[in-house]
């Protein structure tokens, strides 16, 4: 059995085993699971709360990020509703962002422009917004499942984009629309000049978003996105038309989604054309698969990765959107579930004996790792480097050492940590996957008893 | 949920055709099974047992016919239509949501009858009526000490036995049964039709099998289905007797 079918097999012994634990119906159980979801959203709430006073992210800096990944989550949330509840492949998901967004910054205008209606509302314009069109074009592209409905879902963002474009007097186009989310009403005093006041906001809607989302999959209709995803013809059998099952996700998704485009006019002020392009669309797909998609934190965790390694990965270096697209395909190829399915991989094997042994077997395995990341790095600096920009000459600064690329040495020395960590890693990885087996063989063994 | 009248036929077959291209498959099958009937369908393979279930199920539109259910024309129907008239149906390939819990599956499958729809305001967990209606049919399954479980961990028997949970959670007054034994051992067919003989209990059935004990068993009538016709129907004394029948189907030992 390899390791990934070993950890496939845990994963369903740990499910079963958690949901053992729960006796059958007894509402006892019922009661304290409600009270531990409960407890887990006041946490939330307190950290998120906490956070932008937390020493580094205290700056406007610190929370114009923590802004932008609270609207990141929303927006991935509203996507694993349709790729992970619901098995739902779209490419074009930032239609409903973008067009959310304008919806928000229009109504800003015109709050601007003397209509009495106080800022923290206008985020719900954006989800009227999301809302009205996903009913428009989720009747059309929800027809059909699978391939088509993710086809007929780039023929809708490419569509949208092109008419943003063309519609000036709407979208403004690559220029965008603006706004000032200070000139209007202030309800309570509050003007929103402030990176902090914006935060508590998005903060707020954030929460109210995940909530109802979080409420939405426990719903009959939610529990039937499961059912379509699984098996949509057997839904069929037992009553529901898919198409109608996916239509009402589908609208609740682009919802959710125009709600984070509302946040994100509210933060930035301004909506240009590429809110609803494909790069967005793309974005959130990552978030959604490199986060996991089955599980519902999965969207969230993310969120908050790909938004951090956009916001500081691309400081250190150009090629950033190189090394994320690598990340990209290294969690879609070892680790299905994401960095959720990962953490559930090991949370239930925390309190083993051999989890120790687990984790040297780890720490042993990332030297030769490390070393063959460092050796591919700089083979990618240095070529990026030499092709992008020739006339800065071969002098290279690599994390302040300074190569010089006419020479031999830094290529040699990239080869030769690349090559020689890619042959140690192979000589460790067994060390790993024995350790694995004896984690998880002990939890099985425990799961019987 | 159409009611069962008096007199009317539960499901009513006439004059049922079926053709894929030029491949006539069904040719005019007429047919009427009374309410509270167990039927049982043979016959050889490829004589169009799984297309008669599918164009009553409504996956398959017949080319022309009528197909009633309590007097109501459900043919070429959506399966979902039909499935809310009080028709349900099980598949000869097992076909259950597999990263759904077993006990997921049968709530799920009981949702449309006891009226929550496409609800999405109340919370399943509160829905008291589908956690006890998703329990009972587990006990009657035996699956209870499964409840937890990945669907798609299942053993083979156990998702047999839960494509029989899903048919009947939603409380369907016509069941059709798509070879519900295929591939099981000895024990486990009885088992098996026994649960079938509770859980179908002042129901109609209606039954595809090629293990003629459970058809012999449990069937009140029989149908013989050959190259896309009926050629007998009748109680199964009488169909094992006749002539027509052992000649074109059981025909080649007529002492077993």
């Amino acid at each position: 059995m390899s390791i990934r079918e070993r950890a496939r097999s845990t994963g369903a012994q740990i499910t079963q085993g958690r949901n053992t634990r729960s006796a059958p119906g007894s509402p006892v159980s019922a009661d304290a699971g409600a009270m531990r979801t409960y407890r887990s959203w006041i946490a939330a709430g307190v950290l998120l709360l906490v956070l932008p006073h937390v020493p580094g992210l205290d700056s406007n800096f610190g929370r114009s990020l923590l802004s932008q990944m609270g609207i990141a989550a929303v927006f991935a949330l509203s996507y694993s509703l349709l790729l992970g509840q619901t098995g739902l492949l779209s490419f074009g998901h930032a239609v409903y962002f973008g067009l959310g967004a304008y919806a928000a910054i229009h109504l800003m205008r015109a709050i601007n422009g003397g209509l009495p209606l106080p800022l923290p509302l206008v985020p719900l314009a954006g989800a009227a917004g999301g809302l009205a069109v996903g009913l428009l074009f989720g009747a059309v592209t929800t027809r059909r499942a699978g391939v088509v409905f993710t086809l007929i879902s780039l023929g809708v963002g490419e569509l949208v984009f092109a008419a943003m474009r063309m519609l000036q007097g709407f979208s403004g186009g690559e220029e965008g629309v603006t706004a000032n989310r200070s000139r209007g009403p202030h309800l309570f005093g509050l003007d929103f000049a402030s990176q902090l006041q914006v935060y508590y906001l998005i903060v707020f809607w954030a929460l109210v978003a995940a909530a109802l989302m979080h409420f939405f999959i426990r719903t009959p209709v939610g529990r039937m996105c499961n059912a379509v995803r699984d098996n949509p013809e057997r839904a069929e059998f037992i009553g529901y038309s898919a198409q109608r099952v996916r239509f009402t996700v589908f609208a609740a998704a682009a919802m959710f989604a125009g709600l984070a485009g509302g946040l994100h006019a509210v933060n930035y002020e301004i909506v240009a054309a590429e809110a609803v392009g494909a790069a967005r669309s793309g974005a959130v797909l990552l978030m959604v698969c490199i986060g996991g998609a089955s599980h519902f934190v999965g969207a969230i965790l993310g969120a908050i990765t790909i938004t951090w390694l956009q916001v500081s990965l691309s400081d250190y270096t150009a090629a950033w959107q190189l090394y994320l697209g690598l990340f990209f395909m290294a969690i879609v190829l070892f680790a299905p579930g994401g960095l959720a399915g990962l953490v559930m991989m090991h949370a239930p094997l925390l309190r083993r004996a051999a989890f120790p042994d687990l984790l040297r077997a780890y720490a042993v395995a990332s030297m030769p790792a490390v070393a063959m990341l460092a050796g591919a790095v700089m083979l990618l600096e240095i070529n990026y480097r030499l092709s992008t920009q020739p006339e800065a000459g071969t002098r290279i600064t690599l994390l302040r050492v300074s190569l010089d690329a006419a020479t031999p040495w830094p290529w040699l020395a990239a080869a030769l940590l690349l090559v020689g960590g890619f042959l140690a890693f192979r000589r460790t990885w067994p060390g790993v996957a024995a350790a694995w087996q004896r984690a998880t063989g002990e939890a099985s063994a425990g799961g019987a008893r | 949920m159409s009611a069962p009248m008096p007199g009317v036929p539960a499901l009513q077959l006439a004059d049922v055709h079926k053709s894929f291209g030029a491949t006539r498959i069904i040719r005019g099958i007429s047919l009427a099974i009374a309410t509270g009937e167990r039927h049982a369908i043979i016959g050889p393979n490829g004589a169009g047992k799984s297309t008669l279930f599918n164009l009553i199920s409504g996956r398959f539109a017949p080319t022309r016919g009528s197909i009633r259910l309590n007097g109501e024309e459900i043919g070429g129907r959506a399966p979902y239509r039909t499935s809310r008239r009080g028709l349900a149906r099980s598949f000869q390939v097992t076909n259950i949501f597999p990263r759904m819990s077993v006990h997921e599956n049968i709530r799920c499958s009981a949702l449309w009858a006891l009226g929550y729809r496409y609800n999405f305001w109340r919370s399943i967990d509160r829905l008291r009526d589908a956690d006890e209606r998703a329990d009972e049919i587990l006990a009657r399954i035996r699956m209870t000490d499964r409840r937890d479980t990945l669907a798609g961990v299942l053993t083979y028997a156990e998702q047999r036995a839960l494509e029989i949970g899903i048919t009947i959670a939603g409380d369907a007054q016509v069941i059709l049964l798509d070879e519900p034994t295929a591939g099981m051992s000895r024990s486990e067919t009885e088992a098996t039709v026994e649960l079938i003989r509770t859980v179908t209990q002042g129901k109609t059935l209606v039954m595809v099998e090629h293990d003629m004990s459970v058809v012999f068993d449990l069937a009140d009538r029989i149908s013989v289905l050959v190259y896309g016709e009926v050629i007998a129907t009748d109680a199964p004394d009488r169909v094992r007797a006749s002539a027509a029948v052992q000649a074109a189907y059981l025909g080649t030992q007529p002492d077993a």
